[in-house]
């Protein structure tokens, strides 16, 4: 066995592009954290043309099956009956108590075959729950390699591609081909963006590579990384499981735990559905007002400004987002903490992903956040704002 | 009539006008903006000269632009979108080039291939302009005081200067003198030594001036080009997506949202002064427009000399705007290509077409295009300032087609035997000449060439001879003499009508600056009636 890191099947033409060597872990395998030196241009296609990313590390399985829909409905809290082939839904999934696991995409292929992403891996706790049910569950994480196209110029490329997918909306996916090659297409992603996913099978994505590259660059393509899909994410008020929560599975102590009404993901689990895993937990957390949100934290920058002159300099931000947990203040007293951060060079706003504590969690209550200034610890002004910071119109377009 | 009522008039929708009214707007008043053209933007304007070409006309990078403005204004939801513009190369006559990257260690390797000092020398430089530009910063944001008055206002913002320079110390000081006396060329020598960087250095001190990089007072200019470093973090400089237009747009946008009425196809002839007053405008059409206040977005010369009588003003301040000096000195040629030019010196597509591309091998090439327009010619072999906008933003130009914009200096205003449309073209092919000793492939690219001279700048936009800044940025034209003493704050002998374009502190680019700061101004006087 290789005592190296796995690399994905796109590894020949990412490695060949990656101007800085950075690259991060995702999943066991190695991921560019970025191409470029700097991952401005990189976060700037999102925004304004597409960026391509490399998302094969992602968990994928398989549910097939005559109870593919029973088994899924008892495993999450969205209501499964509702969900038409061609149609993704995202949800979350909970353990007994109602605290949340994983969150994904769950995709109806056809009317007795799903197939579920998760950013952990999933089989054992997806086996454990299918015992009563006559389902096949396969892990087909190895065999599938994606590239996902975010931006406004994403479905231009596609489409010069012969995908023809001006009818795929929101959260649907289509089968087609990109050329010659058989793809399937997915209208989701992780930045907020018009954006695409592209499954393919491993033999095929080196070549789906070269062709969204070479049409792509009449369309401002730009292979990106993980750093731009970071910004790009909390712009968008999407969490990263173990960053911005705890998977219950790997929570050390109760409070690491996270319902998905603390998660702001209240609307994604139904309220009359058949029984699935932690509804009693979550019909009683809904009755109840929520003890924790996830909210939006915008950063005054003329505070910003007062704290760096006082020491004689210019506001300084981190050159790339963060991902580490930060206090909340409102008067004395700590709220709560952010888990994710950045500038925002689209809005021209720093920005935070915070968990803050009832009743402190109304948008435009005035709170403060601890931000570092030579050295020192010090509270920059900050008011608490809904998710998500950007929410273009395209995105659903 | 009631909607021929305003608390303030607008003339022209620059952006300075148009920030000037969405502060009005912002503070209850009732604003209207009067634009002559069909769109709004003045010098900072995005059209579609050649079907799917998007050009970004005259105005082509965002430098300067306020932070403050663009929060204030909450430009970025009114769809300001600034992309990075990272890189400048200058290709060499010798088949080789000089690369300023985005990257610190990229630039680093790239000057030590040309002088390794000169690779060192840039970082020292870069801080100790850093902190020039620390020194310098407070007066962009700043009234400008008068210095012979001894009012309370005046003698406080000096008061405030003052504090604030003592904070610099000495060695800085010293070099801030150098800095205001010195010619680029000149204060670049004492850092550089390899000709190409400190030529294309010294081209930034000498845009939009009728200057070479020998002319002393030059070297000052270089300082506005590390102000909006300063804002790094915020990261105000760049591409606007969809050209300078957009930019306007979304000040506009943001304006209306505030309330602010704008009237484009609007001409304005005459501004109405009764007993000293501004009490309005008449309209090319006749028709008039009644308010308490009206600014004036144009620059020096039609504020004074043509939007109202002579009469009306004092005679040192007529005299002084007369000689305040426009002299526009270059022009633009847009082009609209089916294939990016292929440099001889990083041949094929590469990282150098995201960037900017500078036409400055030497200090004597500059000077020598300088010479030609000394004695009325434009340059043979112009400095350009040359960017790929559909390489920042792809919707400029159909898929696989390009634009280039070529700023170009020297162009001068009155030319010998003045400007035809022969004239023109020779400048348009002067320019493309220049270019092929670089770029062979760039004559056969060319789907749609426009040529803009001077003249044409003056009279597609109303900027008097066509200087780009409305009036040259020279230190003898700048804050209390920003347009003239003492009527550098912004408002004028007439009571009720007001200034805010370039032409007034602390100047040109997309900075937006003097907009704010007049309508500040406006709001001052007006509140403590």
């Amino acid at each position: 066995m290789s005592l190296q890191l796995r690399t994905t099947p796109f590894h020949s033409r990412t490695a060949a592009l990656s101007q800085a060597h950075n690259w991060r872990r995702w999943a066991g395998y190695v991921a560019a954290s970025a191409y470029e030196l700097s991952h401005d241009r990189e976060y700037a296609a999102i925004r304004n043309s597409a960026a391509l990313f490399d998302v094969t590390p992602l968990y994928k399985y398989d549910i097939t099956g005559r109870d593919a829909a029973r088994f899924l409905d008892r495993l999450v809290p969205r209501d499964i009956n509702r969900l038409a082939t061609g149609q993704i839904y995202y949800t979350p999934w909970c353990n007994d108590q109602g605290k949340v696991l994983d969150d994904g995409t769950l995709w109806r292929l056809d009317e007795q075959h799903f197939r579920l992403t998760s950013a952990e891996p999933n089989l054992r706790w997806l086996r454990m729950n299918a015992a009563p049910y006559d389902v096949r569950i396969e892990d087909v994480s190895d065999r599938i390699a994606t590239l996902s196209i975010q931006g406004p110029t994403a479905r231009a490329i596609l489409n010069a591609l012969g995908a023809g997918i001006d009818a795929l909306k929101y959260f649907r996916l289509q089968h087609t081909n990109l050329r010659e090659l058989p793809v399937t297409i997915t209208r989701t992603g992780y930045t907020g963006d018009l954006g695409f996913e592209v499954w393919t099978a491993n033999h095929h994505a080196e070549a789906l590579w070269d062709m969204l590259i070479e049409e792509g660059m009449n369309y401002g393509i730009q292979p990106a990384g993980l750093l731009a899909l970071d910004v790009a994410r909390i712009e968008a008020g999407l969490i990263l499981l173990d960053v911005d929560y705890v998977s219950a599975n790997h929570a050390l102590i109760e409070a690491q735990k996270s319902s998905p009404f603390e998660l702001n993901l209240g609307w994604a689990v139904a309220k009359a559905k058949g029984p699935y895993v932690g509804q009693r937990a979550l019909e009683a957390e809904r009755a109840r007002a929520p003890e924790w949100q996830l909210v939006g934290i915008d950063v005054d920058w003329e505070s910003l400004e007062r704290l760096h002159a006082a020491v004689g300099l210019p506001p300084r931000l981190p050159s790339a987002a963060w991902r580490t947990s930060v206090p909340i203040y409102r008067g004395s007293a700590q709220i709560g903490y952010a888990t994710s951060g950045t500038w925002s060079p689209l809005l021209k706003k720093y920005i935070a992903l915070a968990h803050l504590k009832a009743p402190h969690f109304a948008p435009g209550t005035a709170v403060e956040m601890e931000v570092t200034v030579e050295h020192h610890r010090r509270r920059a002004a900050a008011h608490v704002t809904k998710l998500p910071f950007f929410d273009p119109e395209r995105k659903r377009a | 009539m009631s909607t021929n009522r305003y608390d303030a008039i607008v003339i022209g929708g620059g952006h300075n006008g148009l920030v000037n009214a969405a502060y009005l707007a912002r503070a209850g008043r009732k604003v209207v903006v009067l634009e002559k053209r069909h769109l709004v933007g003045g010098a900072a304007v995005s059209e579609q000269i050649f079907p799917g070409f998007t050009f970004s006309v005259f105005s082509y990078v965002v430098s300067l632009l306020r932070p403050e403005i663009i929060r204030d204004l909450q430009l970025p939801q009114h769809g300001l979108q600034i992309l990075p513009l990272e890189s400048t190369i200058t290709p060499l006559p010798n088949g080789d080039y000089l690369g300023m990257w985005g990257d610190r260690d990229r630039t680093r390797r790239e000057l030590a291939r040309h002088s390794a000092t000169d690779a060192e020398a840039l970082d020292e430089f870069g801080r100790l302009m850093h902190h020039m530009a620390m020194a310098v910063r407070p007066i962009l944001g700043m009234m400008p005081p008068d210095p012979t008055s001894l009012g309370v206002r005046d003698l406080k913002a000096f008061a405030r200067l003052g504090g604030h320079l003592r904070q610099i110390d000495e060695k800085h000081l010293h070099l801030l003198h150098k800095l205001m006396t010195m010619s680029s060329a000149d204060f670049l020598d004492e850092w550089f030594e390899f000709e190409p960087l400190k030529a294309t250095k010294s081209a930034s001190g000498i845009i939009g001036t009728f200057l070479g990089p020998r002319s002393p007072g030059t070297a000052y200019v270089l300082l506005h080009h590390y102000m909006g470093e300063i804002d790094g973090a915020f990261r105000a400089w760049g591409f606007a997506k969809g050209g300078t237009g957009a930019i306007s747009e979304s000040i506009a946008s943001a304006a209306r949202a505030l309330g602010a009425e704008i009237r484009l196809n609007t001409g304005v002839a005459q501004v109405m002064v009764k007993n000293g007053k501004a009490v309005g405008v008449v309209l090319e059409n006749g028709d008039e427009l009644l308010a308490p206040v009206v600014v004036s977005g144009l620059d020096p010369r039609r504020t004074f000399l043509q939007l109202v009588e002579e009469q009306a003003l004092p005679t040192d301040l007529v005299d002084a705007v007369r000689k305040y000096k426009f002299r526009g000195s270059s022009g633009k040629v847009n082009l609209a290509l089916s294939e990016l030019p292929d440099f001889t010196c990083l041949p094929g597509r590469g990282q150098h077409h995201y960037g900017a591309v500078s036409i400055s091998p030497s200090y004597d090439y500059l000077e020598r295009a300088y010479d030609d327009a000394k004695y009325g010619e434009f340059s043979k072999k112009p400095y350009m300032d040359i960017v790929f906008p559909s390489m920042l933003d792809p919707n400029m130009a159909p898929p696989g087609q390009h634009v280039m914009s070529a700023f170009v200096q020297y162009a001068p205003y009155k030319l010998n035997g003045g400007w035809t449309d022969e004239k023109r073209e020779a400048f348009g092919d002067a320019v493309i000449d220049t270019l092929a000793e670089y770029a062979p492939n760039i004559k056969r690219a060319i789907i749609h060439r426009q040529v803009i001279t001077p003249p044409d700048i003056e009279r597609i936009t109303g900027l008097s001879e066509g200087n780009i800044f409305a009036g040259e940025l020279s230190l003898h034209q700048l804050f209390f003499n920003r347009p003239a003493h003492p009527w550098a704050g912004y408002r004028t002998p007439i009571r009720g009508y007001y200034q805010c374009g370039s032409g007034t502190h602390p100047g040109g680019g997309i900075m937006g600056a003097s907009g704010r700061l007049a309508a500040l101004r406006i709001l001052d006087h007006r509140s403590r009636r």
